[in-house]
């Protein structure tokens, strides 16, 4: 559903992204790991059709984000990574306004967004303007516009970010949920995710996939049967980068 | 569809917030007080409102249109939700347009609410109210125009402040340029100007200079003159409706909000 050929971003003389190439299929939730800089929120925005790539092309359900962006967007549901809210809204309202701008109408708009908020757990703050949200509360209300229009694929950039224990649980256990029916790319710094949630998982260094394959396989990798001793293996740590 | 939208939500953040409130009260507050004292509409009995009442607008527009277009991308550049828009499905044009609309209707009500103005002259005496229609009409193509620029300056800046400042210089410049005083006043230093850059510049034939100063400082008079606005407004406002002025306003703004869609597609690169 999504397919990822040889994307490339160049900022000015500095590659950000260099020739990924990666597929999501229906029913995968793929965890996208990488140290901080690697190019995972550049790759995501360029599938989400944000950002122009240098070169390569993203397709999302067969529809290239390049050729044909709006008809592309209809299908994905995005979080970015700092979950950017129009603060003179209230959560209601705001929800109610991407429900529109998605096309949505009359009733069907009025169930989407009472499920999101339900599915999401915003029930307390529906009516609560957003400017006054926690940060954790600021992060469900952008997920829960991601899954207004029930996409069929969704890329969340670190959606468990800011969250507290019990909603970190929750939202692995949504993606979880989601991932069955959906094709699911999201990024995160916490390994532990990639075991609770992914069906599989690629490390990104510095605009380059250097691991590729399940969570079992990445653990048989590392050969001491830690995620984390992979991942500092395989990537470099800014220590030896400045060297 | 998602221009309404768009359109919808910007409006009532306008509404929501005090700034609409404020600049209506503040446009209010302006208007009918220069009219009534520096415009002396009841010692000169201007009927037509073209001296007394329309001649403040730019003056208060100039100032007071930036403060309500800065928001309109700067805002969204800096609180990131760009990123949502840019990933909704709809195209930066419509998005332009629904804000664009939406910052031009706070206007439209602030111009309706002059009404006691209007009912006062039919009260007082017998103006041509085909002129003061025309009037409003020029004053608000002058009030767009300059949301059209503050548009153009707020997609360049993530920065309100910023967008203010520059927007307004640039609408100062021009509700200056073509104003009589100043066109007076640059006529006057053109030609001297010119000659100082000739002076400049060696090996020139000396023959032909003296016409060549003239034409270049009547070029530049000319160029200073037709991008002020008062041109256009000045006929509006003597009920004249001309197709130049509509074409020149409508070609203005629609070149601003172009400029505002290739900067912003260009930020993104
Ligand atoms: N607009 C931009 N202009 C210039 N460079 C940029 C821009 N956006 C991102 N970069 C650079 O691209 C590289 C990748 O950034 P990106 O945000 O994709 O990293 P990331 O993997 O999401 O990191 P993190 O884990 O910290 O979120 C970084 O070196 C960053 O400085
Ligand atoms: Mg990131």
């Amino acid at each position: 559903m999504i397919e990822v050929e040889n994307l490339t971003k160049q900022f000015g003389s500095k590659h950000a992204v260099e020739d990924l190439s990666f597929t999501v299929r229906k029913g995968e939730v793929l965890g996208f790991l990488g140290p901080n800089g690697a190019g995972k929120s550049t790759t995501m925005r360029m599938i989400t059709g944000f950002l122009p790539p240098t070169a390569g092309d993203a397709k999302v359900c067969g529809i290239s984000v390049v050729d044909r962006p709006s008809e592309a967007k209809t299908k994905i549901g995005y979080l970015p990574e700092s979950a950017p809210l129009y603060n003179d809204m209230t959560v209601y309202g705001f929800l109610k306004f991407c429900a529109s701008i998605r096309g949505l109408g009359g009733s069907a708009k009025k169930d989407a967004v009472e499920r999101a908020i339900e599915t999401c757990f915003l029930e307390n703050v529906a009516k609560q303007s957003i400017d006054t949200l926690s940060k954790g509360y600021r992060h469900r209300t952008c997920l829960a516009q991601a899954l207004l229009h029930d996409p069929e694929v969704l890329i969340l950039d670190e959606p468990t970010d800011g969250l507290d224990p019990n909603q970190k649980h929750e939202v692995r256990q949504l993606i979880k949920r989601l991932g069955e029916k959906k094709a699911i790319l999201f990024s995160t710094h916490i390994l532990e995710e990639v075991d609770a949630a992914c069906t599989r998982a690629v490390i990104v260094d510095r605009g380059r996939i250097v691991a590729d394959g399940t969570p079992a396989e990445l653990i048989e990798q590392s050969g001491t049967g830690s995620l984390t001793d992979l991942f500092r293996r395989v990537t470099t740590r800014d220590t030896e980068q400045a060297a | 569809m998602s221009s309404l939208t768009i359109y919808k939500r910007e409006l009532s953040s306008y509404f929501s917030q005090p700034t609409a409130y404020a600049i209506i009260v503040i446009f209010l507050i302006g208007s009918l007080g220069l009219t009534f004292t520096f415009g002396n509409f009841m010692r000169i009995g201007d009927a037509s409102l073209e001296w007394s009442f329309f001649f403040w607008h730019p003056w208060i527009y100039m100032l007071l249109a930036p403060a309500v277009g800065m928001k309109l991308w700067a805002d969204e550049q800096r609180t990131g939700t760009i990123e949502l828009l840019g990933t909704f499905p709809v195209s930066t044009w419509s998005a332009i347009l629904g804000k664009f609309l939406a910052a031009a209707t706070v206007w439209l009500v602030a111009l309706l609410l002059t009404f006691p103005i209007v009912i006062t002259v039919n009260y007082l005496g017998d103006p041509d109210n085909g002129a003061i229609i025309a009037g409003y009409i020029g004053s608000f193509l002058v009030c767009c125009t300059f949301l059209a620029i503050t548009m153009l300056v707020s997609a360049c800046t993530r920065d309100q402040v910023v967008c203010l400042i520059v927007s307004v210089t640039v609408c100062v410049m021009m509700v200056l340029c073509g104003y009589d005083d100043f066109k007076m006043a640059v006529s006057k230093s053109a030609p001297s100007f010119v000659s100082f850059l000739v002076d400049l510049i060696p090996f020139v034939n000396i023959a032909n200079i003296q016409t060549g100063i003239d034409q270049t400082a009547a070029t530049i008079v000319e160029g200073v003159t037709s991008i002020g606005v008062w041109e256009h407004f000045r006929s509006l406002n003597r009920g004249l409706f001309r197709l130049q002025d509509l074409v020149w306003f409508g070609s203005f703004i629609v070149l601003c909000l172009l400029g505002t869609s290739a900067i912003l597609s260009s930020k993104r690169a």
